[in-house]
């Protein structure tokens, strides 16, 4: 049995890193040995996990300093001997070992404009072309896991800018709303008002580290910078606005 | 046993990862400072340094339209009347941004690598919110499209002996080429096309504009691809026709007599 060699934060704020050996079997993934540590070494070791299967997004946390789900990396990806580095989402407070308080983020949920559905047609239905909603559906693919938030230099390096910044994932579920083909939400609602969109410099950390595959920056995130543009700083419309008397 | 505790790791460049994070934005670091200084040199000294060939078979792209005011000093380039446009138009670039956000701002060197600035506040403040004239820049990116296809067709026709083909007409076109599809990539035209639009299916000409958007996406995908490899040929194409009229080196092509 191969035996892996972790280093594990454990304890609050001002906890440590703690080193431990663990044997596991071929084709388990790192939440699978953190399970065994925790059977056999570390009864208290905290960590949150539910679905075991990269769809629930309770085991974000960072292996080798990266965003992960503990349950999607397969330890083939680690080199047998090599020290493996786990430490809970560092833009969160900590709540213990492997789990932080991700609660900013229903705090953002929240602060997310509803969708407002047009109302329905005569016969009592709504109607949508597939045409108008297949770009949003890559939007609900979202799990929630917050490794997007995490990596997100904005807050993570700045901690100061959360008070103002709803996030990447945030900003898709922007996007969903703002780009629905049924919802009445005004662009002051959606775009306009930009959740601090434009603290974003669209680096991409977001897009690499999303488990979902998602493509944030390019169809969420710089889709809605472009109607900011549209809205402010587009010079063609801005003389089509003046001509017309519209907008 | 005891180590760092997450106090220490809010310096720069800290992190755990233990791959070789540094590598990418030392490459695309030092990419894009070898072309500035490159495309300075040959745009600035262009007087100095012959940019176009005999009977205008090729010129530079650099140079590409050839505007050359006759009050202008000698030592005015007449590159510097075409450059702000490409310049403009990739510094705004979402893909370049991003690139040199990371190798040159370190906002942030890589993905959970600690950056360097004690505050931040992104694009939405002087200077960062000029990248809303990504769109301008657009506007006028689409008007070179044209004239660098002229430029690449004019290249398989040289006066006197008619129609031929050169490795300066083939890096003529592989640049018109590559360069429309950075630009047919570019995030903003997607979006002017149709993606601020969100009911598609309304008329039959919001459907066309939709059906551009899917043919724009597919180019957009890989911007990053067209934006290396169009900057890399320009480059390229541009020293090439400096060095075949400059009669350093001899451009193999089908015409009998010199070019
Ligand atoms: S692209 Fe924007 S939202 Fe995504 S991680 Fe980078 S700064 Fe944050
Ligand atoms: S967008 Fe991706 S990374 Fe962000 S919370 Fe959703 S699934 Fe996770
Ligand atoms: S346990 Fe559900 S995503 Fe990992
Ligand atoms: S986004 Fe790169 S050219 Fe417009």
């Amino acid at each position: 049995m191969p035996t892996a060699h972790l280093r594990v934060w454990r304890g609050t704020d001002d906890g440590e890193y703690v080193e431990y050996e663990v044997e596991y079997d071929e084709g388990m993934v790192v939440l699978d040995v953190v399970h065994r540590l925790q059977a056999t070494q570390t009864p208290d070791l905290a960590v949150r996990w539910n679905c075991k299967a990269g769809k629930c997004g309770s085991c974000s946390a960072e292996i080798n300093g990266k965003p992960r789900l503990q349950c999607m990396q397969r330890m083939e990806l680690y080199p047998e001997g090599e020290t493996i580095t786990l430490a809970p989402l560092k833009t969160f407070p900590i709540i213990r070992d492997l789990v932080t308080n991700v609660a900013w983020n229903y705090d953002q949920a929240r602060a997310m404009p509803e969708l407002r559905l047009r109302p329905a047609d005569a016969d009592g239905n709504r109607r949508m072309a597939q045409i108008d909603i297949d770009r949003g559906q890559e939007f609900h693919k979202c799990i929630e896991c917050y490794i997007c938030q995490d990596v997100c230099h904005v807050i993570r390096d700045h901690p100061e800018n959360m008070a103002g910044f709803a996030g990447p994932r945030f900003f898709v579920q922007l996007a969903s709303i703002a780009m629905h083909p049924l919802d009445t939400n005004t662009r002051r609602a959606t775009v306009d008002h930009g959740f601090g969109l434009d603290y974003c410099n669209i680096t991409k950390c977001c897009t690499d580290v999303c488990p979902e595959g998602i493509h944030i920056t390019d169809n969420a995130i710089i889709p809605l910078k472009e109607r900011r543009v549209d809205e402010f700083h587009d010079p063609l419309r801005i003389i089509a606005r003046k001509l017309t008397g519209r907008g | 046993m005891a180590q760092a505790s997450t106090a220490l790791e809010r310096r720069y460049g800290d992190t755990q990862r233990t791959d070789r994070w540094w590598l990418e934005p030392l490459l695309v670091g030092s990419g894009l400072l070898i072309f500035v200084v490159y495309s300075t040199v040959s745009g600035v000294l262009g007087e100095y340094w012959a940019f176009e060939t005999e009977h205008g078979l090729y010129l530079s792209p650099f140079f590409e339209p050839l505007i050359h005011p006759e009050f202008l000093p000698d030592w005015f380039s007449p590159a510097i009347l075409i450059l702000w446009a490409p310049i403009g138009f990739r510094t705004t670039c979402y893909y370049y941004r991003r690139a040199y956000y990371r190798a040159y701002f370190l906002s942030p060197p890589a993905c959970a690598v600690r950056e360097p600035a004690g505050s931040y506040s992104g694009e939405g403040v002087f200077p960062f919110v000029l990248q809303n004239a990504h769109r301008w820049f657009m506007y006028v990116a689409l008007l070179f499209i044209p004239i660098l296809w002229n430029g690449a067709i004019r290249s398989f026709w040289l006066d006197g002996e008619g129609i031929g083909i050169g490795l300066g007409s083939v890096l003529l076109t592989v640049n018109a080429a590559l360069l429309t599809m950075y630009t047919i990539g570019c995030h903003s035209l997607r979006h002017w096309v149709a993606g601020g639009l969100n009911q598609f299916s309304r008329t039959p000409l919001r459907r066309l504009r939709r059906r551009l958007w899917e043919i724009f996406t597919i180019a957009n995908e890989h911007h990053r691809l067209w934006a290396w490899t169009s900057l890399i040929i320009v480059g390229v194409t541009d020293l090439y026709v400096h060095l075949v009229a400059s009669e350093v080196v001899t451009d193999p092509n089908t015409w009998s007599g010199p070019i």
